[in-house]
């Protein structure tokens, strides 16, 4: 388990495009009142009250990407949360996306790590519109995160905004981000049941992409396994086959763009 | 991974319900679940000692109840047990991929005095 993981706890450190940002913080200190009972089995003592919410850990979030979601079709943009395990080749995927859409769609890129902006300058040189959110400790992008990066594009000189999650196949899956869709991607380079070790993120895309089949064959990739599994847990999902690299399987993936952004 | 997060904001939750009904301090958050929402239930005890320390609810007890994921099978018009979100009904033997139960991230309730 990642013991570095210290999301939302004292997350002051989360800067937008090189500028530190505050997060709201909700750290009571009430001192001189430090209570140390442990134990609470037996009999409540009198002004004990049980107060019932029954409401979702995830509300809060929910009703931000809710917000961004609304925003961005008013914008008529389309919206793309892309997530994986490190180095499965997101940065190569978006970036060659970008370059094939050029003079067709215009593509801004929000990209998200914990440090270093070295995805957004690999971006930035192929001249593509990008901000970098840099998460310090948190292991996955907020609805809020995006609201504040997403200000710092022209929206309104954009079609496509794609969001470069951070490379993590757990914590990001519980993150709506108020995208029109999840893409998540597996290399030919991972093993062949990354789908059934991470099942909530997989189960949880629309799209599932096959990154780097140029290293297929090198790396005795199952492709027959492969797509079992995708298909087990992404049931649901459309399922491209690709090489960023060398551009095979790209039009099948840009066509497919095409058409969901006349749908928004 | 992301536990700390989202104890974070079930102590938000808990602290401002207490406040609002006027109470000095949180004794007792209760949470709910699923088995496949992603949150390894010891990760998050862990988390709520650190995100408590200081607060309204230090020395707090956490309870949390797991909710068995379950799928729904149009076939039999029923909902069946499953270890993930793609299962076979065991009755029937058709495979369902609609999760009914089992995602739960849920605050259920806080104990006050």
């Amino acid at each position: 388990m990642c013991q570095e993981c210290g999301c939302g706890s004292g997350g002051g450190d989360v800067k937008i495009g090189g500028h530190a940002h505050e997060h709201e913080h909700h750290h009571g200190h009430e001192h001189g009142h430090a209570h140390h009972e442990h134990g609470h089995t037996h009999s409540h003592p009198h002004g004990v009250k049980t107060l019932d919410l029954n409401r979702s850990l995830m509300e809060k979030n929910a009703l931000l990407a809710e917000r961004n979601r609304g925003f961005f079709r008013a914008k008529k943009l389309l919206v793309l949360n892309v997530v994986s395990s490190p180095g499965s080749g997101k940065t190569t995927f978006i970036r060659e996306t970008a370059a094939k859409l050029t003079g067709i769609l215009r593509v801004g890129v929000i990209v998200g790590d914990l440090a270093t902006d070295n995805d957004a300058a690999r971006l930035r040189t192929a001249g593509i519109s990008v901000i970098q959110i840099t998460t310090g400790t948190v292991c996955h992008l907020d609805a809020d995160m995006v609201s504040k990066a997403s200000a710092q594009l022209d929206l309104d000189q954009l079609d496509v905004l794609v969001i470069e999650n951070v490379g993590n196949l757990v914590c990001p899956a519980d993150y709506d981000l108020g995208e029109d869709l999840r893409v998540v991607l597996l290399s030919t380079t991972e093993g062949e049941d990354k789908p059934l070790k991470y099942p909530p993120m997989f189960h949880s895309a629309n799209i599932a992409v096959i990154t780097k089949n140029d290293m297929a064959v090198a790396a005795g990739f199952n492709r027959d396994l492969a797509l079992l599994n995708l298909q087990r847990v992404s049931h649901h999902a459309k399922i491209f086959e690709l090489s960023a690299k060398t551009g095979d399987g790209m039009k099948a993936w840009l066509d497919y763009l095409g058409q969901q952004k006349k749908a928004v | 991974m992301h536990e700390v997060s989202i104890m974070t904001e079930a102590l938000r939750m808990a602290v401002d319900a207490a406040k609002s009904a006027g109470a000095s301090r949180v004794i007792k958050l209760r949470l709910r679940i699923g088995s496949l929402s992603g949150v390894v239930p010891d990760a998050m005890q862990f988390a709520f000692d650190v995100v408590c320390h200081g607060t309204m609810a230090e020395g707090a007890s956490l309870e949390i109840e797991t909710v068995p994921a379950a799928c729904w099978c149009a076939t039999c018009a029923a909902e069946f047990e499953c270890a993930d979100s793609f299962s076979e009904c065991p009755r029937c033997h058709n495979f369902s991929g609609e999760l009914r139960r089992g995602r739960e991230l849920d605050i259920a309730s806080v104990e006050t005095g």
